[in-house]
């Protein structure tokens, strides 16, 4: 039988974060495609509240609670996640390829002896023969990959996986948690990147800057906020210091599938396109009319972003 | 306190190389490819050389793979490694094979550190240094970066992120995480995993270079270290992702506004 355990985040205020139910919706295909039945743990101090979160979605939620849940720190989550796979004899165990995702997973696996695939795009087939396609050499092979074992895990690229859908009918259980792992990280601190923008990875407008903006991101956060959208930037970027790194997309970075994306003065090295090629709408905007990012633009506006922007900006103003 | 790291060199074709599925579907385009030291390990070399630099020790550079490794074995000798480890491996093998090698190699060795690539550029799994971890019952600090600059005073003086405690028995590692950056202290012996700004990783000197020729690389097997690594994960088919169809070029500002609210209807 082919049930799924699927992990569950949350965001720092304690609300469910939204790409674990594009890792619930991969989850619901794999139940189906292999007979079995979506649960889901769910990890923290509190884990209640969480836990109802995700039983609106129909799934079994485990919660488990306790104090050493706070912060993710993977000694303590990776034995109870598997600890949850083993009580529940999942064939596949899997979660939202995030920072955390994609620290916990292959640890979750290692203790399972089970193989896994990243950032999996698509479940194909069913039965025996369910594979999964996901991206290699930062996005320029799609490869079909064939698990083997018992158990596989697997995490999800949250933009190619709708969000699933409330319908009700799940339960949630009281899961005690095995002891942590003997050799423990401990919980230092966390230096957050506030922003009252949206969150990239949610946002459905970014604007990005990459080295065109010599390190000025006012134009990039004037016409982000004219539109409501969050901010993202490229890897040069970032590697400069320019930006925080958290706000880097690209294959090494966030994946983002915005309903628009804005690059502005960013070139479109392989990476960063990686990272973005998804959305539905791409700009370009760039003083080299030859710069790859064209290639892949619907709309390309070789222009200097100093003054493209801010007039973009004005216009989308006085449009309101 | 001197420390014994052991690091990664995983060869992977060059970043700047264009990758090409072959018309069967069944790999990449070999021709034409240059290969280098995956950039992630890189910078795990250089993490470890600054720690050994700073506290003492002695860095041991492993790869798995055919002969052709020993071409990023040497450049991490060349680097300042002290010695290195080559695994002859030739066929398939996945993450799991892998991190088998590595961790009985981690046993031979007993280093007090592993560091590793978060991510090799050609599979970009992000596996192993996590399998590591739990099979060596070690603890676990991915994604290792810093908050200073790839610009920074802390960079140009080659200070190591990663930070050895006063008695030597525990780091404290910067980590990337989705939101910022999280500080955690992993007791040794731990494996880490690199990000891009951890480090900016040095060039070979002249010296190093002919230094690393006489530098001795030890040969091991799989099957010698009683290693199984026949994959449990098969690449059935490659394709080239979807092509993006072609967009236009638009004269100015106002005739992308236009676009974008009547065409697209994205503002």
């Amino acid at each position: 039988m082919g049930n799924v355990l699927i992990v569950v985040e949350a965001n720092t205020d304690g609300s469910l974060r939204k790409a674990t139910l594009n890792a619930i919706t991969a989850g619901q295909q794999l139940a189906k495609a292999t007979g079995g039945a979506v649960h889901a743990i769910a990890l923290a101090k509190d884990a209640t509240a969480l836990a109802n979160q995700v039983k609106e979605y129909g799934v079994t939620v485990h919660a488990a609670s306790g104090a050493q849940f706070e912060h993710a720190i993977v000694e303590n989550w990776a034995p109870a996640i598997a600890a949850a796979a083993q009580a529940i004899s999942a064939e596949w165990v899997g979660g939202a390829a995030t920072a955390i995702g994609r620290d916990v997973l292959p640890r979750v696996a290692a203790k399972l002896k089970a193989v896994m695939a990243s950032e999996i795009l698509s479940v194909e087939g069913s039965g025996a023969d369910v594979s999964f396609t996901r991206p290699m050499w930062a996005g320029a092979v799609i490869a079909t990959v064939k698990l083997a074992g018992p158990v596989k895990c697997f995490t999800v690229r949250a933009t190619e996986f709708a969000a699933a859908e409330k319908s009700g009918a799940g339960e949630v259980k009281v899961f005690a948690a095995p002891a942590q792992d003997k050799q423990l990280s401990t919980f230092v601190g966390f230096k957050e990147v506030k922003s009252a923008r949206p969150a990239l990875t949610e946002a459905k407008v970014v604007v990005s800057g990459g080295r065109g903006t010599k390190g000025d991101f006012k134009p990039i956060e004037g016409l982000a906020d004219e539109l409501g959208a969050a901010v993202g930037a490229s890897r040069a970027v970032c590697d400069a210091g320019w930006q925080p790194n958290d706000l880097q997309v690209g294959q090494t970075g966030k994946v983002v599938a915005p309903a628009l994306y804005i690059a502005a003065g960013i070139s479109g090295a392989i990476q960063h396109v990686a990272g973005m090629k998804s959305s539905k709408t791409i700009v370009a905007i760039n003083k080299d009319g030859e710069a790859p990012i064209f290639q892949i633009a619907d709309y390309g506006l070789v222009a200097d972003l100093f003054k493209a922007l801010p007039e973009m900006q004005a216009a989308i103003k006085a449009a309101k | 306190m001197p420390l014994k790291i052991l690091v990664t060199a995983k060869r992977v074709e060059d970043s700047e190389s264009k990758i090409k599925v072959n018309p069967a579907g069944t790999g990449i385009v070999g021709e034409g490819l240059k290969y280098k030291i995956n950039p992630f390990d890189e910078i795990g070399v250089e993490e470890a050389l600054r720690l050994t630099a700073k506290h003492g020790g002695e860095v041991v550079v492993v790869s798995v793979g055919t002969k052709d490794v020993h071409e990023q074995l040497r450049h991490a000798l060349a680097m300042g490694a002290t010695k290195a480890i080559w695994v002859n491996h030739t066929g398939p093998l996945d993450q799991l094979g892998v991190a088998a090698c590595l961790q009985k190699v981690a046993e031979k060795e007993k280093p007090d550190l592993c560091i590793l690539g978060k991510q090799a550029i050609d599979d970009d799994q992000n596996q192993v240094g996590q399998y590591l971890a739990e099979w060596l019952g070690w603890s676990q600090a991915t994604f290792a970066s810093k908050e200073e600059s790839l610009e920074s005073d802390a960079e140009k003086t080659k200070t190591p992120a990663i930070k050895l405690s006063a008695d030597g028995k525990r780091v404290t590692v910067v980590r990337e995480v989705d939101g910022g950056l999280q500080t955690i202290d992993s007791p040794l012996p731990c494996v880490a995993t690199t990000e891009l700004r951890l480090n900016q990783p040095r060039y070979a000197s002249l010296p190093g270079i002919m230094k690393a020729k006489s530098k001795p690389i030890e040969e091991l097997t799989p099957a010698g270290l009683g290693v199984d690594v026949t994959p449990k994960l098969t690449v059935t088919k490659m394709i080239p992702p979807p092509a993006r169809k072609a967009g236009i070029k638009v004269p100015d500002v106002a005739a992308l506004i236009e676009k974008l609210k009547n065409e697209a209807k994205a503002i």
